[in-house]
């Protein structure tokens, strides 16, 4: 079952005379034309939608906690400031078939009642941009998007705005700041952006995956989107695989799928190359726990672990992981966790905006205590010292950087503290190029 | 509105902090605060050290926040209650950010001109730990001049933002701001430019740190040897409300007044500050209120004097019976008198 990636390999799609072709904007026609606002997001309550960036918010009801003050305008932004590393579905829905999002923009817009909306892309994506602005400049000129759209007296802008190539400019507060042209820092919550967003006015920041599936819902309704899918996780989602599986790329799955399907099938990954074993997968973008392969294939009391919200954080954080944003990293037994560690705590120390002192100071500790353990310098108080650092950014900061750097550090050394250990105590092999350590008796050793 | 803070009630308006009704209670029950300056609008929030526990959020919805909140810019509720002091995990992730804030810090107070008047001395002093878990370098950075008047370390900058709220809120323009991210963000002037007009000077009063010295100042005396005193003057562009800094019969530093949280309530024009440095330009009040904990206050006005009834109640409590070796001397003995004499 396809819904956002439908047509995706059509060619021409990024037009929107073929885009129209293969039922490109009924939506828009149909919501403007024979539904109201309220039924719009009915539908969308209805359909169990929850945010794709990570968080897995119901789109529905972030919509619904929209302050509607007289006289105040309201706006739509889309997040397409995708940089999780490990994540890069947007990406390729927008290059691909940027009109997708442009139809669910336009539907989404007029459900929430906002006459400007914007798309905020990361900046690095300069040719997505490009695809994006000419896509916008088709619907325009077929009158989708302008004054009095096909005669419904509703109007919509819709801009495109580069971000400047900050991870922090994802997070939703940071994201506003940085579209009224200042500096990218998250703010304080509450005011929460519903009642306080872009301009000191409310907004709804959504997920381009989210947006995009909105269209779809308005022509099928609701009960078939949540037709899809399994108990609260329903329809599909984006997945972008990458890593040591056969066919790496994006999939749209329908959520309910068991992970070991997803890797194994030929229908999705094919599987880990050739000749060698599943290690771990981190399952949902950098900032999710990672988890080993007896973990990631089936849950703590011994079912087999699905592609879905509820069943990847099955046993919290203990056993458990999240489905965040889909960035699926498959690696097997030749990675060695406490570099694939340091690689992502020197990012989250390179990212971190620097506004709160423990996110501030603290990825910096982790990424230089990292980097110590991984060239041999480690002490032996050192695995302990990161846990209690990672422990004490967890929850304390501004914005879920600050979390989402913690807890790949914890989660590594919770799942593969003998990895580390080993790294300290022997590094003379650890530090030889390649050297990686292996488990006794784990399933990917032998 | 009432809300408890570690178990003492208070009444306080709708739209208060947690902060400032803490602050109502009394020093015992404040949270620290190293970035939250009131007087400043959108302070606060950012060095996460007035974290506190919300243990109830309100009297219709008593379930506890699930996070620490920083006390600074949480609203308080009806009924609600709040650990500080008296919370655990507040005391644990408190000393965590202590730990955080000295990371990049150099611990060189000793030559540090803030010393003893500096927050975040006070603030480790108070909440952390004697020892450090680090062997790492840390981050350095150039010193460099923020105008005529003002000197920046950045290697002892906290990122408090402070600075960059006075000088958007009081000056009338602000030419610096914080650059690049993370721990390699710094303050700095937009492209080289000299920060320079006739409120910049409180950007001096309003650091924490030792990261913006006064340059007429710098080096001249430690705080504690120097006698501060109000004096105020008639000043066209500002209260003219000051404390001048003697040492001797020398004003050595003209800085705003404070209240007893650090924080200025009025702020002073730079000619006040930095021009205005003689005993004739001012009418003086009298020596300025300063804490008695504060190093300020030591061996003046009396504050760590010992007070004369005090040795005497001492030595009549301690009085012991001394046995008095003149008695048995030589010279009192009558026989052992020179015989010349008898």
């Amino acid at each position: 079952m396809k819904i956002l990636t439908e047509h995706i390999d059509v060619p021409n799609i990024e037009t929107i005379d073929v885009f129209m072709k293969h039922g490109g904007y009924q939506a828009v026609t149909k919501a403007l034309k024979n539904m109201s606002p309220d039924e719009v997001t009915e539908e969308v309550k209805k359909s169990g939608l929850r945010g794709r960036g990570g968080a897995g918010f119901p789109v529905g009801m972030k919509w619904s906690f929209l302050a509607k003050p007289e006289g105040v305008p309201r706006y739509l932004v889309c997040n397409a400031d995708e940089s999780e590393p490990g994540t890069f579905k947007d990406h390729y829905l927008m290059a691909k078939s940027p009109h997708t999002l442009i139809e669910g923009m336009i539907v989404s817009s007029f459900a929430l009642g906002a006459n400007t909306s914007y798309i905020y892309v990361r900046g690095e994506l300069m040719y997505v941009i490009h695809i994006l602005e000419k896509a916008i400049q088709e619907a325009y000129d077929k009158g989708f998007l302008g004054k009095n759209i096909l005669g419904s007296g509703y109007d919509l802008d819709l801009y495109v705005q580069p971000g400047g190539g900050a991870y922090i400019c994802g997070e939703e507060t940071a994201l506003l700041e940085s579209l009224e042209g200042k500096r990218g820092n998250p703010r304080n919550k509450p005011p929460f952006p519903a009642v306080k967003g872009l301009w000191q006015c409310p907004t709804v920041v959504n997920n381009v995956e989210s947006i995009s599936a909105t269209s779809w819902i308005v022509n099928n309704g609701g009960d078939a989107y949540a037709a899809i899918g399994e108990g609260r996780s329903t329809g599909t989602k984006l997945i972008s695989v990458s890593g040591h599986v056969k066919k790496p790329g994006v999939y749209e799955i329908p959520l309910g799928i068991t992970v070991e399907d997803f890797i194994f099938s030929e229908e999705w990954c094919g599987g880990i190359r050739d000749g060698h074993k599943l290690k771990a997968v981190i399952a949902g973008g950098s900032s999710v726990p990672i988890l080993p392969a007896e973990l990631i294939l089936t849950t703590a009391n011994g079912e087999k672990r699905r592609m879905t919200y509820e069943s990847l954080s099955d046993g919290g954080f203990a056993t458990g992981t999240m489905l965040g944003s889909g960035g699926f990293i498959v690696m097997d037994e030749t990675t060695c966790i406490v570099h694939n560690t340091l690689t992502f705590a020197s990012f989250y120390h390179h990212e971190s905006c620097g506004q709160c002192s423990p996110c501030r100071e603290g990825t910096g500790w982790m990424d230089k205590v990292l980097h110590r353990i991984e060239s041999g310098e480690g002490r032996k108080e050192d695995v302990d010292l990161l846990v209690d650092v990672a422990k004490k950014i967890e929850g304390n900061t501004i914005c879920p950087l600050g979390d989402a750097a913690s807890w790949p550090v914890a989660a590594a050394i919770r799942h593969f503290r003998d990895e580390f250990e080993w790294h300290i105590e022997h590094p003379e092999l650890a530090t030889k190029p390649g050297a990686v350590y292996m488990r006794p008796g784990a399933s990917w050793s032998n | 509105m009432k809300v408890t803070i570690d178990n003492i009630t208070i009444e306080v308006e709708a739209g208060t902090t947690i902060m400032q009704a803490a602050r109502k209670i009394g020093p015992e029950v404040a949270p620290p605060a190293m970035c939250y300056y009131e007087p400043l609008k959108s302070s606060g929030g950012k060095c996460r050290a007035c974290l506190v526990k919300v243990t109830a959020g309100s009297e219709k919805d008593p379930r506890p926040m699930p996070k620490l909140v920083p006390a600074c810019i949480t609203q308080v509720q009806d009924g609600m209650i709040v650990e500080n002091a008296i919370n655990e995990q507040v005391i644990e992730t408190r000393k965590g950010v202590v730990e955080f804030l000295l990371l990049n810090h150099p611990l060189d107070c000793p030559v540090c001109d803030q010393a003893g008047e500096c927050h975040l001395q006070d603030f480790s002093f108070e909440h952390g730990v004697a020892s450090t878990r680090t062997v790492e370098e840390r981050n350095t950075f150039e010193e460099t001049d923020l105008g005529p008047h003002i000197k920046l370390n950045k290697n002892r900058c906290i990122l408090c933002y402070r600075c960059v709220y006075t000088a958007d809120q009081i000056t009338d323009g602000r030419v610096h701001g914080v650059m690049h991210r993370g721990d390699h963000a710094e303050i700095s002037t937009y492209i080289e430019q000299a920060v320079d007009n006739d409120f910049s000077g409180n950007m001096i009063d309003v650091c924490p740190v030792g990261a913006l010295t006064d340059k007429t100042y710098r080096f001249k005396s430690r705080v504690w040897f120097s006698k501060p005193v109000d004096a105020h003057c008639s000043c066209d562009k500002c209260s003219g409300n000051v404390i001048l800094w003697y040492r001797g019969d020398e004003v050595i530093r003209v800085t705003s007044r404070k209240n007893e949280w650090g924080e200025s309530l009025e702020f002073i024009c730079n000619t006040c500050r930095f021009d205005r440095k003689k005993t004739s330009d001012w009418t003086i009040e009298g020596p300025s209120k300063i804490s008695r904990n504060s190093v300020i206050s030591a061996n003046k006005y009396g504050a760590n004097l010992i007070r004369p009834a005090f040795p005497i109640q001492h030595a009549a409590q301690n009085f012991k019976q001394i046995e008095d070796d003149r008695d048995r001397s030589f010279l009192n003995i009558p026989t052992s008198l020179p015989a010349a004499e008898k």
